[in-house]
């Protein structure tokens, strides 16, 4: 390397998880296989390679085939796309084009089959309806299987990983991170992506650094470059020179002092100056998670997310496997509560292999409960499996995406179908889980005093609630600015909640990512919310702002937070008031040294 | 050659299912059958090749058929295609 010229370069994004880390960059392809390595075939070889390539295509087909076969009528719609898959297989521009390619180019087939998919992306981008032109996502699922059949097994993907790195992809599904090894993962960068989308999530609760929407990591970073990735300030340098690196050395350490520190005052109780005791829980999705929670200092799980053993396996998982899972997160956790949230599938977390009829807006669509109310049979399973394990520990049931009364109507008598077939199987269950339901569509809220005659509390989904309520999509670029946790909009509704709440005696804790953001605890505090669910990596330092903070003054301050009339005149106050509480700049600010 | 046109009337446009039906009609030509949008054309016989005009919901398409005993093929497209692929038409 030489010392005159830097060869550094910068990339600003968003901050995922906070945290610094150096190391080697390790690229994920954009199609979501590993990279693709590119030989040359002797020409008497290159009939083999095209039939190596005929066999791929054939087995990824039958495979796909068996898919459909084994679907039940009720998902006919999703036969559609899944038929349509089938036709794309053999298609020309495909099938015919790799041929060719490895014929004129005599490449292997991985390589030729990824030149062609290049070549259709291309031509996608080029169009200007983006509906037409996101249908490209069709193409390449199609691909992926076929070259997860050229490249071997497909276990040879993210999992496969095994040196300390920095993952670089274009973008990360849930099945994706559910593949990685995290211990072996020295941080995340991606192209796509915003603060709370999934990665960032996942990242946080395991102390990753992670830098989100770079746009073009891909593309900048080389394999095996330098990286350091300061999840903090959302920047990522390839190839940092001396100087850089001597400095984020020593950043890096004085912010594990800072973790450090947070970490052996967290067993303290979440107590105000004039007393007044705060419950604070941990969000996970991973049974794993569970020892994060209690090193953290949580006194539960506020929020256990049950997607992921959906999304991990390649059927539905029975209500044995699920029973399982939830008895030992609540034998685990004893004395402490843990909240089940039942099956929330949405936009990012669909599952593979139940190819979902296409929706144009996904948020909007068939989604949380109202899928479940759909599927009845795959909610009875994991409702029975949440009874049960509810005999080992202590257990709460929570609904998602709840956004009318006959719902939660709905949801009791499925409920009373599993006490009732329990009782027949003479399985041992609890039949008196507390039943809750999030509040996270702005008609809940509205409605929130009539729900509350139906149920035993209210849990506040943040990211949704903003979302819907603002009309921000939040890994949306352009526009995710304008995702405001502190917009007076948001604030006056969950004080219409809480009174709501109060009027029919019903408890409310909050478990969006709004709830980990230190800025946001005086307010909330002064909302009167008294219990808090967030990521266990959060805990400690929102535990440190609320023994600094005193419930009497916060809620003095929301009252004339109540009279304003824009997001900067409310955090200008907050940040005022409590300057010497709120954790030190230097840990969650954009960098402001070039 | 023979052709004719037809506007594209579903609400999602020219998206990968009704690509996928022209084709498989398409493929049952004893020549090639082309669809296009005017400025471009496609081998109506691949998804891909369909999808990658981007036909929009109201695109006037225009059909070709390269032999006269295809006319059937050409007929049962355009009626697709008017039918909407039996999709939503509104909005």
């Amino acid at each position: 390397m030489g010392e005159s010229e830097s060869r550094e370069v910068r990339i600003h994004g968003i901050s995922g998880s906070p945290g610094i880390c150096i190391g080697q960059a390790y690229i994920v392809d954009r199609e979501g296989v590993d990279i693709i390595k590119r030989y040359s075939i002797s020409e008497n070889l290159v009939k083999h390679e095209i039939n190596r390539f005929k066999s791929a295509v054939k087995k990824a087909k039958d495979e796909h085939s068996k898919i459909i076969e084994s679907l039940n009528d009720d998902l006919s719609s999703q036969l559609n796309i899944l038929e349509t898959h089938l036709a794309l297989f053999k298609d020309k521009m495909l099938y015919g084009k790799t041929i060719e390619t490895i014929k004129t180019e005599c490449v292997n087939a991985e390589w030729a089959l990824r030149k062609v998919l290049r070549q259709v992306k291309a031509m996608f981008t080029k169009l200007d309806d983006p509906y037409l032109q996101s249908r490209v996502s069709d193409i390449v699922q199609v691909s992926e299987q076929v070259m997860r059949y050229l490249v071997g097994a497909q276990d040879v993907r993210i999992a496969d990983i095994n040196k300390r790195v920095i993952l670089v992809a274009h973008d990360l599904s849930p099945a994706d991170t559910s593949q990685i090894q995290l211990e072996r993962i020295k941080g995340f960068v991606t192209d796509r992506g915003g603060k709370d989308s999934h990665t960032g999530i996942i990242a946080k609760s395991l102390h990753i650094p992670c830098v989100l929407g770079t746009g073009k990591a891909t593309i900048c970073v080389n394999n095996d470059d330098i990286l350091i990735v300061d999840g903090s300030s959302g920047i990522i340098i390839i190839n940092p020179d001396e100087d850089t690196l001597f400095k984020y050395e020593e950043r890096k350490s004085r912010y594990d002092d800072y973790r450090a520190l947070l970490a052996r005052e967290s067993y303290l109780p979440a107590v105000t100056l004039d007393g007044e005791k705060f419950c604070l829980k941990a969000n996970i999705e991973l049974v794993e998670e569970v020892v994060a929670v209690k090193d953290n200092g949580a006194d539960g799980v506020g929020l256990f997310r049950t997607e992921f053993l959906y999304l991990n396996l390649k059927r539905f998982p029975t209500e044995e496997e699920l029973f399982d899972k939830y008895k030992e997160v609540a034998e685990l956790m004893t004395p402490g509560c843990v909240t089940i949230r039942t099956l929330d599938i949405n936009g990012d977390k669909v599952l593979p292999y139940a190819v979902a009829a296409e929706e144009a807006n996904p948020a909007l669509g068939l989604r949380g409960v109202r899928f479940c109310l759909k599927r009845t049979d795959i909610f009875l399973t994991q409702i029975k499996a949440v009874l049960r394990a509810a005999a080992f520990g202590n257990i709460k049931l929570l609904i998602p995406m709840i956004s009318a009364v006959e719902e939660i109507v709905e949801v009791k008598t499925v409920i009373d179908r599993a006490i009732e077939e329990l009782e027949d199987e003479e399985k041992i269950f609890n039949k008196n889980v507390p039943l809750g339901i999030m509040i996270e569509v702005p008609s809940a809220v509205i409605m929130a005093e009539e729900l509350g005659k139906h149920v035993d509390f209210f849990s506040i989904g943040t990211n949704d609630l903003i979302q819907y309520s603002l009309a921000i999509d939040r890994r949306n670029r352009q526009v995710a600015h304008l995702y405001q946790p502190l917009n007076p909009a948001v604030i006056r509704m969950i004080k219409s909640l809480m009174d709501a709440a109060d009027k029919s005696g019903v408890d409310v804790a909050m478990c969006g990512e709004m709830a980990g953001e230190p800025v946001n605890i005086p307010v909330l505090m002064g909302l009167g919310l008294k219990e808090f669910s967030m990521n266990s990596g959060a805990i400690p330092v929102v535990k440190q702002v609320i023994r600094q903070l005193d419930s009497k003054e916060t809620k003095n301050m929301v009252n004339t937070i109540l009279t304003m009339q824009s997001v900067s005149e409310i955090i200008e106050l907050v940040e005022e008031k409590y300057r010497k509480i709120l954790p030190s700049k230097e840990f969650d600010e954009q960098e402001n040294a070039g | 050659m023979l052709s004719c046109k037809s506007t594209i009337m579903n609400s999602l446009g020219m998206h990968a299912r009704p690509a996928a039906m022209i084709s498989k009609i398409a493929q049952n030509a004893q020549q090639d059958v082309w669809i296009g949008d005017g400025e471009n054309r496609a081998d109506a016989s691949s998804v891909i090749d369909i999808l990658s005009i981007g036909m929009t919901k109201g695109t006037e398409v225009r059909l070709e058929v390269e032999h006269k005993n295809d006319i059937q093929i050409l007929e049962s497209i355009k009626k697709l295609i008017e039918q909407g692929f039996g999709e939503d038409t509104d909005g």
